[in-house]
């Protein structure tokens, strides 16, 4: 068996958490990647639109999730994305894979990552390669 | 004896089998040929196509100026007056949008569209927890009545006309633009403009809501009554097919959903008791222009002649200016790429292109940094120059419709008609647009587009220059962004308390009561949220009075 079939076949152990934070109501993207990322095999949950931060860590810690992707096309993810990664590092999801994408100005990857972020994803970037950083990096459990 | 359909008809099936042998040695490059909406479209069309489809020239074309508007609304189109320039703006603080405003005023635009920050849209004000890093992100942030001053300062309100692109709390961001146009003695009539006001895309594809559906669309009503009794020339309602097609939906489908919340607002505007020639001549429509050429021509020809027989056979209306759809346009925001951003500067060209070519009265061209970030004053002035040259340069505001006739425009025309109406035959089988948008209807026909549009994308079945086909390796990004720190919801909130503090508390309070009686008694609300707005009370003061009464709309994540 290759790598890329366990991978594949891990998926369905997967819980994968898209969430929508802040006011913005630009939800194409999440739904389309939702959509993705249930047809490939993995377990996805999404929060719907208008989530304060503490919802949605709230939905990650009842899911016990393995991934959460963050979808900002507001301009607000500085302020947003490290309340969410906090909150759940607080609550104990230390291994939860935090995935963010949107419209995010190159000028504030560093800072996204450095508040946790493993992986900012923008405009452009097809479903394979965000299928595939999720098989390689979703926490083992 | 040349223009003979049998004839034609003849000649083209023994074209037809030299075409078939030209084939083995020139193949056709892809499996299928569709638009962007993946539509499929023949090769070639001819009088018989038109024919074979019952197609009458002076039934379905007509002439510009005239019923069914196929051509264009204006008897000259260009030649009298091209198409307003209106680019939309809107960020930060009201004194930096008003500073783009006037940049774009000097550099020849000829009417105003204001974006709002999401806060606003939301109809909370900038010191809001619900704010936290939003204020004058993606639009300009206004709390009170001082922030509209600001904004408009030294903008002859009677001269210019505005736009202001916002929805759930429409009718006090209106409200506040009455007092403040009021207060600086501008006469009624004078006001002229468009409020987006469409709160039922809202649910369908942008999603700034604040009530559930029944009490949103009573505010969209309120605001036509209210404007058709006291400002005769105010665009009451523009309904937006524009976050429709950019969510996700194909041409037709933003043509259907578009023409069918027309129809409910005047549905319900007639409901109300009101006097379809007296309010129809000031709804306006806004759609988006997109990659696909001819598929986009033709859905604004198509757009037109559905609108004036829906007004004139379905709803009875008589004035002609009950029956023209005008419309604003933009270009298509979801097409322009991140990779390589020069190369969004032709394709907004082409697109505007499409929009004039399609007779629309009002355009927006994006800039080119637009997937980045908000544009720079030089991005913005790239983009209205786009506009200029295909005014000034290209001599297609010459002609009125250059491409009506063609055997292939009309048969696009007719083609893109005929599946909108199928759509809207539907929803009326459905009991209407707000019945389908609360079963979610459009929303589930949009959300499938646009994952079949992702996957034709990651097969390479659909192309994006630079992001699927021809990437080249990029070195750090050199365009210039424009960026809004946090500074600004300081100073917003700092300029709100100072106004909080020195209103009359007890005043502002007793309005406030006003409109929620109002809001209790179901009467108009227009005439307590002008009062109450001219007082300084703020737009979430007055739209959590609403949502007392009203409640909050929810959707359920579902994708």
């Amino acid at each position: 068996m290759n790598e890329a079939v366990i991978e594949s076949s891990r998926r369905n152990k997967i819980r994968v958490l898209i969430a929508k934070p802040g006011l913005d109501g630009h939800d194409r993207g999440a739904k389309v990647i939702a959509r993705a990322l249930r047809d490939a095999g993995f377990e996805v949950i999404y929060t719907g639109l208008h989530q304060t931060p503490e919802m949605i860590v709230k939905a990650a810690i009842q899911e016990d999730v393995h991934v959460i992707g963050i979808s900002v096309l507001s301009g607000a993810h500085n302020a947003l994305v490290p309340e969410v990664i906090q909150g759940i590092r607080t609550a104990g999801l230390t291994d939860t894979l935090v995935l963010v994408g949107g419209i995010i100005p190159e000028e504030d990857f560093e800072g996204l990552k450095a508040a946790g972020t493993a992986m900012v994803f923008t405009p452009g970037t097809s479903l394979e390669e965000i299928i595939n950083y999720i098989d390689k990096n979703a926490p083992v459990r | 004896m040349g223009n003979d359909i049998r004839s034609i008809a003849e000649k083209r099936k023994l074209w037809e089998e030299r075409l078939l042998a030209s084939l083995k040695k020139v193949p056709e490059r892809p499996a299928r040929f569709t638009t962007l909406s993946d539509m499929e479209v023949p090769l070639l069309c001819t009088p018989d196509d038109l024919d074979k489809i019952g197609f009458d020239y002076e039934r379905d074309v007509g002439f510009p100026g005239e019923f069914p508007y196929t051509r264009g609304v204006q008897y000259n189109m260009y030649r009298g007056k091209l198409w307003t320039m209106r680019q939309f703006a809107g960020f930060s603080t009201p004194e930096a949008t008003n500073k783009r405003f006037k940049l774009l005023l000097e550099q020849g635009q000829t009417g105003l569209s204001t974006a709002f920050d999401m806060p606003t849209l939301m109809g909370y004000d900038c010191d809001s927890p619900k704010a936290m890093g939003e204020v004058g992100k993606c639009g300009v942030s206004v709390s009170t009545i001082a922030d509209m001053e600001e904004l408009f300062a030294d903008i002859p309100l009677d001269q210019v006309t505005t736009s202001m692109t916002i929805n759930g709390p429409a009718i006090v961001i209106l409200a506040m633009y009455y007092a403040m146009a009021e207060s600086r003695g501008v006469p009624k009539e004078k006001v002229r403009g468009t409020l987006q006001n469409d709160i039922l895309k809202e649910y369908i594809a942008q999603k700034e809501w604040l009530f559930p559906i029944a009490p949103a669309v009573k505010c969209v009503i309120d605001t036509i009554e209210y404007g058709t009794q006291h400002y005769p020339n105010w665009n009451t309602v523009s309904i937006s097919g524009y976050h429709i097609r950019e969510a996700g939906a194909t041409a037709v489908q933003e043509l259907a959903f578009t023409l069918a919340d027309g129809m409910a607002y005047v549905e319900e505007s007639l409901k109300r008791g009101l006097d379809i020639d007296e309010f129809a001549p000031r709804l306006s429509f806004f759609f988006d222009v997109h990659n696909d050429f001819f598929e986009e021509i033709a859905k604004f020809r198509a757009a037109r002649r559905i609108w004036a027989r829906m007004m004139k056979d379905r709803y009875g209306a008589k004035s002609p200016k009950s029956w023209m759809l005008r419309t604003h346009a933009q270009t298509a925001g979801v097409s322009l790429t991140a990779q390589q951003p020069m190369n969004n500067v032709v394709r907004v060209a082409v697109q505007a292109m499409a929009g004039v070519l399609g007779g629309v009265n009002s355009l927006h061209t994006n800039s080119m940094d637009e997937t980045l970030a908000l544009p720079t004053d030089e991005a913005v002035m790239v983009a209205l120059r786009t506009q200029q040259v295909i005014a000034e340069e290209s001599g297609i505001a010459n002609f009125a419709d250059p491409l009506g006739g063609s055997y292939l425009v009309e048969y696009l025309t007719n083609k893109v008609e005929t599946e909108a109406l199928a759509y809207i035959k539907k929803i009326d089988e459905m009991g209407g647009m707000i019945k389908a948008v609360e079963n979610g209807y459009p929303q589930a026909e949009i959300g499938n587009s646009a994952y079949h549009f992702q996957r034709q994308l990651e097969k390479k079945e659909k192309v994006m220059v630079g992001v699927n086909k021809y990437q080249v390796e990029e070195k750090k990004r050199t365009l210039e962004t424009l960026y809004i720190d946090r500074s600004v919801e300081k100073k917003q909130a700092e300029k709100l308390r100072a106004i909080k503090a020195r209103r009359d508390q007890a005043k502002v309070q007793s309005l406030l009561l006003s409109v929620r009686n109002a809001a209790e008694r179901n009467e108009n609300l227009m005439p307590s949220i002008v009062e109450a707005v001219k007082e300084f009370a703020t737009l979430q003061e007055v739209c959590d009075t609403l949502r007392g009464v009203y409640g909050e709309y929810r959707e359920e994540g579902k994708f």
